[in-house]
Order: structure tokens, then C-alpha cells, then sequence
């Protein structure tokens, strides 16, 4: 099958992402490698919880004394709006409509820049307000690895949207590259749900104390 | 492009193997870098038999012992019984499915590369200053104490070889769900594919807890993180736990693939369907399972509680129920065969007995209470290679004789093979069994040395005679190894004579593109069924067309070797840190540049398209004519 053959909205197959072998591939293996990184966030869940509020003494700020809801639910809408218009990026692209794709996808990328640099503040403001380091203690190194993997996690996603639109902003979808797009936003999603778990677990849970 | 032009001479075929994307050809690097690891770990273990050899033995410093101990643990594990497993896969289970090449075929280059400079990095550690010296587990409060690099060399190696492991697993996933040819249905797949599919999975699963209890140690050793300082908060069990959750389904990441070989060799050499083909199924997915929950048993000594205990007591003893299943079934399937003693097949008898002595004492160490006796004594040193050896060398150095005519085209002499086979099956009891009861008398494990008159002298001394039976039986094979090639007399599509799989009804190596028309597969051992009816090839399910074929790329060693030098990077910006940016100014910038030829390559992947080429029809047909291979 040639790679580079131009579709129009009623010859473009109904799953783009999964319609060649290399994209049924890709799909796949996509999947199972977010079950690996399911277990590696599960990892991570498990080493904060056990290192929370662990503290060398008594000078130093606890879960409770920092975190504010405003800030965290500001960051928690921006990310799962930005799930939902990458949502309607993947609805363009199975619909053949690339310019609504490119559309929705720079929201999201926007939304996501958003998100980044209000975490981005947050650091900041724990390590300033309240000497809560990467070093201060295991609190904080935990702390630090769980949220900034999730943060390295939108990073990398980001790149990756800004790479795609860039490489195929003047050719179109085609049954090489539609793929592509649907596995970052799968990734997208991922990072999303992670999120809510962070939200609850770090966030949540740790207002109650 | 239609046709691939073979290059001759040393630089071509160099270059052919550093961009390869095809599965035989990284099949036989692993099987060579592996195979080199697997003497280095070998050499290393001699030096700790040397050592023991004799009570009050000054052969080598503690330091130093520290260090071989370590590494020949970690070699044997890492660089050695997982790559050459990972040869096998890669030469047999696309051909046993009857695929073309695995469903990923640059990132079956690029984690080939990520182990292989993974392993070159760790074992650099030799010449830079010192070796890691924690043990092959390397466990928090010891390694945090470690001076120097080792431990640095230790994580840094395996979380690049550990990435390469991970992309393999996903890999042989995918190309095991999507890849299979038409009616190969699951429950047809021969068992090593079985096997190869469950691992896959294991790897998937377990690997991640690795990478992160990796990272958390190079956090705390190079970035000045505080996850296992108890002073700061932190908790050294931590990384008990990470390491075993990753640790135990390693082990079955190891077997499983050796019990697949096992069974290959059975059915074939008994001339029969393996008996219990579903139970077999069953029990490896099974084994797959429970493997996950069992990890405590390592850790019954650290105090968790008897109701932790008393669980992963219980779970690890089930793990003996599927595969008593397995070993009744693989003695059921000799049963009443026409039994062929070859040289795989002396393996996978002598197989039998060696691992049922290591799954026995395996029961015993599960007993919690009893393990408080066992701990850390040469019993487990004897449990775990009766384990490793007796299973999965065993299984390697069969599959090794098994599949050499497959993958090189010609076969390894029988004769030796037989010697090596007797020199290294009486070698490793004479080492190991004494080991037992060197450990009941109280022989703590990974000791330097022990004082004279403590009842250790004969055992020890035994069976370090046995390490060299087994060095011996190796360098038999070496010589097997170098005459066979050099004679190199070419063999047929099955060249044992009672192939029952797919990968025998091929010729011997395949060629590049694998199958010309991917095969009907009409039952379990479709190869045996065709043979059977009188057919000398496999009824084809599709008729003669392109093939499409991916090209090769350098990008894979690139992105490897990037990784390779943002590792140095990262070890040494310590040391720039330490002496407040007098010295080691290099390091951050090596660290950096290392990192951009990393995300550099993978943007080049990302953004250059990658279609890849066809083999034309008229070509595959002009081929058959000619009766050459393209």
C-alpha cells in the first residue's frame, strides 16, 4: 500500500491509526508500553507514600502546610481541558479534517504550556516559602521525583505534538503519519490520568493530612 | 530499490551488522555479545573459586573480591542469560510464527544497542577506578556507603541496558499478537513462542519497578536526593522492595524462555506432539502470574511480620504446582517416544533432575521460618544455581547446539558437544551440590574468606575442582565453535531430521525476507503435519508477491551511544561538584552533549520518513529459477 496516497473524507478509512500493519503495530505496542509506565508511575505512588512527611525534623514544612487547592484545581481543569480538545483533535483527524486537527491540537498544546508553567510557579514557591528542596528531605525528594516525572512526562508530550504539526503542517493526514498523531494522544490521555492520580493522592490526601 | 546486493570484505559486512534492522542478524550479535559477557562473568566466577579454594587464601584482596562477586552476579543476569536468551527469541520466533521480521524492527536494533553499551559501560568500571562492590543486589545502605564509582557504573549500566530489555519485551508482545501467520492461532503457537510471549510480558511488567528504583539510587548518589538516608527521613527498604518486585519475575523472565527451548527439544528428539500442550500453556501463564507475588520471600529476614510472611510463604510454594505440571509433562512426552540422544536432547534430560534439586530447595527456603536458618548461607548460593545453571545455562547451551545449524547455517560437531555436555554437567554438580551443606554448616554467602578447621576446607575444595570441570566444557565449546565455522559444511531446512515447527521448513539461515509466501498453518507442529502427509514444504497461504522490507539505520548505535556518554556525564558532574567546579569541568557539558545525540536522534527518526523497500515478485520469482537466494 502506498504510504503517501491521498484520501478524500469518503475514502478515509474509519480507524486511520490502525488501518496499515505498521500503524496496527503502533497501536499495539503503544498500549502496552503505557502498562509499563503504568507500573512505573505505581512505583513512584508507592515511594511517595511511603516517604510522606518524612522529615529530618521538626523545622521543616509537611504535606499540609504547603499545598494550596486553588493553585492545584487551576492546573487540574487546565490539563483535563486540554485531554478533551486533544479528544477533538483525534475526532478531526478520523474525520479527515486537518485543519480542525491542527486547530485543536495547538489548544492543547497551549493548554498544556499553561499547566507547565503554573507547576513550573508551584516548584518555586515550595522551595522559596518554605526551603521544601529536592534535598531538604526524603519528603521532598519523593515529592520532587513523583510530581517532576509527571512534569518531564508533559514535556516530553508537548515536544512531540510541536515536532508532528511542524514535520506535516503542509502535507496532510495520509496513512503514515495518522497514526502518529493518535499514539501522542494517547499518550496525552495517559499523562491526563496520571494527573488525577497525582491530584488525589499528593494533593488531596494531603490536605487531610 | 529492488534487490539487496551483498557487499563482501570486512568494513561492509561491519557496517551491514551496526545498522541491521533484520531479526537474524541481531539475533547473532546477541548471541556474540552475550556469549562474551557470559565468558567475562565466567572468568570472574573461576577468580572466586580460586579464592575460596583454599581456607585463609590471599589470591585476591576483600575489595577486590567484593567487586568480582558482584559483577560475576550481575554479568551473568544482565549481560549474559538475558542476551542470549533474547538471541534465540530473535532467530526463532519470528520464523516459528511464520512472520517476516519481529513488528518493530529498529527498535529491535536500538535495544540491542542500549544493552550492548549498557554492558560495555558497566564493565568499564574495571579500568575507571573500580567495579560496583554491593552485590549483584546492590542494596541501599550498603551501596550508599560504597566510595568511588562502582555503584555509579552499576545503576547508570543497567537503567541503559534495562531500556533496551524493556523495548524488546514490547516488541516480541507485539509481534507475537500481530504477526502470526495465517492460522496460526494462539493455541497453536509452539511453546518457545509461548514462553518467549509470557516473558515479554514479565519484562513489561517488572522492568519499570527496576528503572525506578534505579533512579532513586542515582538521585541519592549523584543528585544529593535523600530516599534511603533513614537521617533525612528516607527508607533503605525501599529499594528492597523495588529491586524484588523487579527481581523475582526476573527470574522467570530467565526460565520461562528456557523451559520453552526445553520443550522444542523434547517433542522433537522423542518424536512426539509434547504431551499436555494446553497444561503446558496453562502453566507458564500461570507461573507468569504468581511470579509477581512472591517477591517478600527474598526479604523474610527483614522483619515485615509473620502475616507478610506467612502470604508470600504460601504463594511462592503454589509456583511448585505448575511446574511439577510442566516437569511430569516434559517426562511424559520421552514417554513411550522414539527417544534421539543428541547433544540438545542429553541437555534436556540431564535438565530434568538438576532443576527439580533446585526447585526442591526453593520449597524449603519458602518456608519462612526456616529461611531465618538458610539466609544469606551458601544453601541459597546452591539453591539459586541449581536454579540458573541446571535451568536456564542448561537450557542455553542446548538451545545453543539446537538452533546453531538455523542460524549459521551449518552444525556444531556432535562429539564434542557430547564433551562438552559431560564435562559441564559433572563440573556444575561437583561445584554446587556440596554447596548445600557448605551452607547448613553455616558458610555465610558472599564471603572473602574462611579460617582453616571449620570443617569448610574439603567442601570447598571440591567444589572448586567442579568450577573448572565446567571452564573446561566452555573452552570445548570455543574449539566446537571455531572448527564448525571454519569447515563450515553447509546443512539443509531440518537439518536434525525430526523438525516439527516452523522454523525447520526454511532454509538454514533463512533468507533476508524470511518466508516467500507465508505459510498455511494447518495445527500444532505444522512443519510434522506437512511431513506427514508427504509434503516436503509447507502449503503456501498466499501467492507469490512484494515483500515489503525496512530498511536499515545507523540511528539505533547513535541514540545508544548518546546515552553512553550522558552517563559519564552524569558520574562525574559528582566529583565537579565535590571539588566546587575546580576540576571534572567537562563533566556537565558531556552530560549535555551526550543527552542532545540522544533527543537529536530521535527527532532525525521522528521527522525523516521511513518507508522502506520492496523485494519484487519478479525478483522472488527469478530467484526460485535460479535456485539462488537474493
Amino acid at each position: 500500500m502506498d504510504m503517501e496516497q491521498k484520501f478524500t473524507s469518503k475514502t478515509w478509512p474509519e480507524s486511520p491509526e490502525k488501518t496499515t500493519l505498521e500503524g496496527k503495530n503502533k497501536f499495539l505496542g503503544f498500549w502496552l508500553f503505557l502498562g509499563g509506565e503504568t507500573v512505573l508511575f505505581a512505583s513512584l505512588f508507592a515511594t511517595y507514600l511511603a516517604l510522606k512527611d518524612r522529615v529530618p525534623d521538626n523545622s521543616h514544612a509537611l504535606a499540609q502546610d504547603m499545598f494550596e487547592l486553588p493553585l492545584v484545581f487551576i492546573m487540574t481543569m487546565l490539563l483535563l481541558t486540554s485531554s478533551l480538545t486533544s479528544v477533538y483533535a483525534m475526532y478531526h483527524m478520523k474525520n479527515y479534517n486537518f485543519k480542525k486537527m491542527q486547530t485543536w491540537l495547538l489548544i492543547t498544546v497551549g493548554l498544556g504550556l499553561a499547566f507547565l508553567g503554573f507547576e513550573i510557579y508551584e516548584f518555586n514557591h515550595y522551595v522559596h516559602a518554605f526551603d521544601h528542596t529536592f534535598t531538604s528531605s526524603a519528603f521532598g525528594s519523593g515529592f520532587y521525583t513523583l510530581v517532576g516525572f509527571h512534569g518531564a512526562h508533559v514535556v516530553i508530550g508537548l515536544g512531540w505534538f510541536i515536532l508532528l504539526l511542524i514535520r506535516n503542517s503542509r502535507r496532510g493526514l495520509n496513512l503514515y503519519n495518522a497514526p502518529k498523531f493518535f499514539v501522542a494522544s494517547l499518550y496525552w490521555h495517559f499523562i491526563d490520568v496520571v494527573w488525577v492520580f497525582i491530584f488525589t493522592v499528593v494533593y488531596l490526601m494531603g490536605m487531610v493530612g | 530499490m529492488s534487490t539487496v546486493v551483498q557487499k563482501k570484505g570486512f568494513f561492509p559486512v561491519l557496517w551491514d551488522y551496526l545498522t541491521t534492522v533484520d531479526h537474524k542478524k541481531i539475533a547473532i550479535l546477541y548471541l556474540i555479545s552475550g556469549g562474551f559477557f557470559f565468558l567475562v562473568g565466567g572468568l570472574e566466577a573461576m577468580v572466586i573459586r580460586i579464592q575460596l579454594a583454599v581456607p585463609d587464601s590471599n589470591f585476591v584482596s576483600a575489595g577486590l573480591y567484593n567487586e568480582i562477586l558482584t559483577m560475576h552476579g550481575t554479568t551473568m543476569i544482565f549481560l549474559a542469560a538475558m542476551p542470549l536468551l533474547f538471541a534465540f527469541m530473535n532467530a526463532v520466533v519470528p520464523l516459528q510464527i511464520g512472520a517476516r521480521d519481529v513488528a518493530f524492527p529498529f527498535l529491535n536494533s536500538l535495544g540491542f544497542w542500549l544493552f550492548f553499551f549498557g554492558g560495555i559501560f558497566l564493565n568499564l568500571s574495571w579500568f575507571l577506578g573500580g567495579a560496583p562492590d554491593a552485590g549483584w543486589t546492590s542494596y541501599a545502605s550498603l551501596s550508599l556507603a560504597s566510595e568511588g564509582h562502582g555503584i555509579d557504573f552499576y545503576v547508570l549500566g543497567l537503567q541503559i541496558s534495562g531500556a533496551g530489555t524493556l523495548i524488546a519485551g514490547i516488541n516480541f508482545l507485539v509481534t507475537i499478537i500481530n504477526m502470526r501467520a495465517p492460522g496460526m492461532t494462539y493455541m497453536r503457537m509452539p511453546l518457545f513462542t509461548w514462553s518467549t510471549f509470557v516473558a515479554s510480558a514479565l519484562i513489561l511488567f517488572a522492568f519499570p519497578p527496576l528503572t525506578v528504583g534505579l533512579f532513586l539510587m542515582l538521585f541519592d548518589r549523584m543528585f544529593g536526593a535523600n530516599f534511603f538516608d533513614h537521617t533525612m527521613g528516607g527508607n533503605t527498604i525501599i529499594w528492597e522492595h523495588l529491586f524484588w518486585i523487579f527481581g523475582h519475575p526476573e527470574v522467570y523472565i530467565l526460565i520461562l524462555p528456557a523451559f520453552g527451548i526445553f520443550s522444542e527439544i523434547f517433542a522433537t528428539f522423542s518424536r512426539k506432539r509434547l504431551f499436555g500442550y494446553s497444561a503446558m500453556v496453562f502453566a507458564t501463564v500461570l507461573i507468569g502470574f504468581l511470579g509477581f507475588m512472591v517477591w517478600v520471600h527474598h526479604m523474610f529476614t527483614v522483619g515485615l511480620g509473620p502475616t507478610a510472611n506467612a502470604i508470600f510463604a504460601v504463594a511462592t510454594m503454589a509456583i511448585a504446582v505448575p511446574t511439577g505440571v510442566k516437569i511430569f509433562n516434559w517426562m511424559l512426552t520421552m514417554w513411550g517416544g522414539s527417544i534421539k540422544f543428541t547433544t540438545p536432547m542429553l541437555y534436556a534430560v540431564a535438565f530434568i533432575p538438576s532443576f527439580v534439586a533446585g526447585g526442591v530447595t526453593g520449597v524449603m527456603l519458602a518456608v519462612a521460618a526456616a529461611d531465618y536458618q538458610y539466609h544469606d548461607t551458601y544453601f541459597v548460593v546452591a539453591h539459586f544455581h541449581y536454579v540458573i545453571i541446571g535451568g536456564v545455562v542448561l537450557g542455553l547451551l542446548a538451545g545453543t547446539h539446537f538452533y546453531w545449524p538455523k542460524m549459521f547455517g551449518t552444525m556444531l560437531n556432535e562429539t564434542l558437544g557430547k564433551v562438552t555436555f559431560w564435562l559441564f554437567l559433572i563440573g556444575f554438580h561437583l561445584t554446587f551440590f556440596i554447596q548445600h551443606f557448605l551452607g547448613l554448616m553455616g558458610m555465610p554467602r558472599r564471603i572473602w574468606k574462611y579460617l582453616p578447621n571449620q570443617g569448610l576446607e574439603v567442601g570447598n575444595a571440591i567444589s572448586t575442582v567442579g568450577a573448572f570441570f565446567m571452564a573446561a566444557g566452555v573452552l570445548v565449546l570455543i574449539y566446537n565453535i571455531i572448527i564448525t565455522q571454519v569447515r563450515n559444511e553447509r546443512v539443509g531446512n531440518d537439518p536434525w531430521g525430526d523438525g516439527r515447527t516452523l522454523e525447520w521448513a526454511i532454509a538454514s539461515p533463512p533468507p533476508f525476507y524470511n518466508f516467500k509466501q507465508l505459510p498455511l498453518v494447518r495445527g500444532l507442529d505444522p512443519y510434522w503435519i506437512e511431513k506427514m502427509e508427504g509434503n516436503d514444504r509447507m502449503t503456501p497461504a498466499e501467492p507469490i508477491g512484494d515483500i515489503h522490507m525496512p530498511n536499515n539505520s545507523f540511528i539505533p548505535f547513535v541514540m545508544s551511544l548518546g546515552l553512553f556518554i550522558a552517563a559519564f556525564g552524569a558520574m562525574y558532574q559528582v566529583d565537579w561538584r565535590a571539588s566546587d567546579g575546580a576540576e571534572y569541568g567537562w563533566a556537565i557539558p558531556v552530560l549535555v552533549i551526550g543527552m542532545l545525540i540522544t533527543i537529536g536522534s530521535m527527532a532525525v527518526r521522528s521527522l525523516k520518513d521511513d518507508h522502506g523497500y520492496h523485494v519484487h515478485k519478479e525478483d522472488l520469482e527469478k530467484d526460485d529459477e535460479e535456485g539462488g537466494r537474493l
